[in-house]
């Protein structure tokens, strides 16, 4: 115990003098992710602000030939340029970018109009561009009212009951809330969480093994008469400490992040707060020692530095897989999943944020597997370093 | 004492050590002298405990390393063939964390890198950091890094490597100030006037096996040679590589 402290201390203070560890560990690990997010959730909001708030822009040709279509329009707040355009340049308009909906009325429309015959209009837009698309969508639901509304006027003038041409009244319910938009976010931002807590150790876990081993320092270690499960012991929980470090960064950062974004456009808990920052540490923490058992067991088997960031690079990515499998799969939290760590903790954690209830079971269950297996993996740490082959 | 009984090992298909005896005394300086390749560092690996071998046993003070490594390795500091520092440490940092975890106490640990930071010359680099230390002073904290618990019995795996002529005289007046001080002085190396110098007893070590284990003073006689160099080549015969 007392070498396994010994060691703790040595490594700790070690690598706090170290720039590498201190700018993985405590700077670009924890604040990556939340600055990043922050970024991206509010260009987001921007865009969807943007589309639904902004009044329609539509290029208009021929509207002397429609004034009470004109009207209409004007009335419903679309902003209207006049322009003389034949359809072959509205064509080239649009696809010139010059304007983005073009709606042309050509001589035919008033004589049709007049005759109670469908009078043509013509709508050139660009489907392709998602941003058009939806303008030139706006414009059809405007014309087909500004039609419908004309019907129900000759109805009525002929003394037939207009609601005669309506025979089906279709009320429709949208159940697509910004929440699953906010689902994909939520994923990054577990992600990035478990990303930092991992980054933290990074170093530590590969300068306290495959470091030993370069820098010639290993075998004069192996010499003391001191338990290799105390040394790889101390190595571990040196990582931990800076892993939660790291944890604790992240998670402050995104807090600070979410006060400054209005997430509840995004159906998100507006509120992450203080506690809310705590009830995830938590969640977390038991991740912390399974990330420091693995990242400590992989760079025991390498031989230099470059070696371990190679391998460790590649288990930097493991937290990934369950996350992206719950994102194809669309996963909810259940309690079968609770045993699969990294797919827990995300699950648990955006549970957490959605403001949904979290069983305590179903903590319970995430932090034993996790731990288990974390102590499966120092295990089997300890028992490499009792073998000859880790003099190399 | 370090005394090594029919010591065996083999890796793969290459018998690196085979039944090798001797023993190194206290108050004596014995050298292990051998081409690279033949077996020194080997040996001296299962000596201090780290290799297990195939067969034979290794005593630190009669304690079997294997049996009781913890107390066996208490009465012996080592100085292995690759011997680095952490360059985030001062030298006293990576005195005092070997020491603290061979059990010494706080005050035992100032007195004592006093008192070695003394012997070794390292006063004004204590107290630096071991990033940008010079080979020499590498050494020195090394050495002080493996003496720190004061132990009665020192391994050092070819020592004199990479120094310059003044760090191997200091080295030289070291192990015989640890000499004079009673401890057994065991260090291997490939270079016969180093051993010639030094050593109150010589184990030649030739593709894994003992080819001579004799005090300096006997060979010489043994051999009927004029020089103690062409001593050792009578005994080395065709083996090839010592300087």
């Amino acid at each position: 115990m007392r070498a396994l402290r010994i060691v703790f201390g040595k490594e700790f203070l070690e690598n706090l003098r170290d720039r590498r560890t201190l700018v993985s560990a405590l700077l670009f690990g924890p604040l990556f992710g939340p600055l990043l997010f922050g970024f991206m959730v509010s260009r987001m909001l921007n865009q969807s602000v943007v589309e639904s708030d902004e009044a329609l822009k539509l290029t208009i040709s021929g509207s002397e030939h429609a004034p009470g279509l004109t009207r209409y329009l004007e009335a419903q707040g679309v902003k209207l340029t006049m322009a003389k355009l034949s359809e072959n340049e509205a064509r080239a308009a649009v696809r010139g970018g010059g304007a983005k909906v073009v709606l042309i009325i050509p001589d035919s429309y008033a004589p049709r109009f007049r005759a109670a015959a469908p009078a043509p209009v013509l709508l050139v837009a660009d489907s392709a561009d998602s941003q058009t698309r939806k303008s030139a969508d706006r414009a059809r639901m405007l014309l087909t009212s500004y039609g419908s509304n004309i019907a129900q006027l000759r109805l009525q003038i002929r003394g037939v009951n207009p609601l005669l041409a309506v025979p089906v009244a279709v009320n429709e319910v949208d159940v697509a809330t910004p929440t699953g938009r906010a689902v994909v976010v939520l994923g990054f931002m577990t992600y990035f969480v478990l990303f930092a807590v991992l980054m933290g150790g990074l170093y530590l876990a590969i300068d306290s093994t495959a470091g030993e081993r370069e820098r010639g320092s290993l075998e004069s270690l192996l010499c003391l008469p001191v338990a290799r499960a105390s040394l790889v012991g101390g190595k571990i929980l040196a990582t931990c400490a800076y892993m939660c470090i790291s944890l604790a960064l992240s998670l402050t950062a995104f807090v600070c992040v979410f006060r400054f974004v209005p997430l509840e456009r995004l159906g998100m808990s507006a509120n992450l707060g203080a506690g809310t920052g705590l009830i995830l540490f938590a969640i977390c923490l038991p991740f912390v020692p399974l990330g420091a058992a693995l990242m400590t067991f992989v760079a025991s088997f390498t031989r230099s530095y470059r070696e371990a960031q190679t391998y460790l690079t590649a288990v930097l990515l493991i937290p990934t897989l369950p996350i992206a499998f719950a994102g194809i799969y669309s996963l909810k939290t259940q309690s079968s999943l609770m045993f699969i760590p990294s797919l827990s903790q995300h699950l648990l954690m955006t549970s957490m944020l959605k403001d949904e209830p979290i069983g305590v079971l179903d903590a319970s269950v995430s932090a034993a597997s996790s731990l288990l297996v974390a102590a499966v993996l120092m295990v089997l740490t300890a028992r490499h370093w009792r073998r000859e082959t880790m003099l190399g | 004492m370090i005394e090594a009984r029919h010591l065996s090992k083999r890796f793969g298909a290459v018998e690196a050590v085979q039944d090798v005896s001797f023993t190194a005394r206290d108050g004596e300086i014995t050298g292990i002298l051998g081409a690279n390749g033949a077996g020194k560092s080997t040996c001296l690996r299962m000596l201090y405990g780290v290799l297990t071998p195939d067969s034979g046993e290794a005593r630190i003070d009669g304690i079997d390393i294997r049996g009781e490594t913890s107390k066996a390795r208490a009465h012996l500091g080592v100085l292995p063939h690759a011997a680095g520092l952490y360059g985030n440490l001062t030298a006293r940092e990576n005195i005092h964390y070997f020491g603290s975890l061979h059990g010494l106490g706080r005050e035992r640990l100032r007195s004592r890198s006093a008192e070695l930071a003394g012997i070794l010359g390292m006063e004004d680099f204590m107290e630096r950091r071991a990033k940008g230390f010079s080979q020499g002073q590498r050494i020195k904290v090394a050495l002080a890094r493996a003496l720190v618990h004061d132990p009665g019995n020192i391994v050092l795996d070819e020592p004199t490597n990479g120094l310059d002529v003044m760090a191997i005289r200091n080295l030289r007046d070291l192990l015989l100030g640890l000499k004079a001080l009673g401890r057994c002085v065991l260090f291997s190396s490939h270079v016969m006037q180093e051993v010639a110098v030094l050593c109150d007893r010589v184990v030649i070590i030739g593709r894994g096996r003992v080819l001579a284990d004799a005090t300096m003073q006997s060979l010489r006689e043994q051999s009927g040679a004029a020089s103690l160099e062409e001593a050792f080549l009578q005994v080395l015969g065709g083996t090839e590589g010592v300087s």
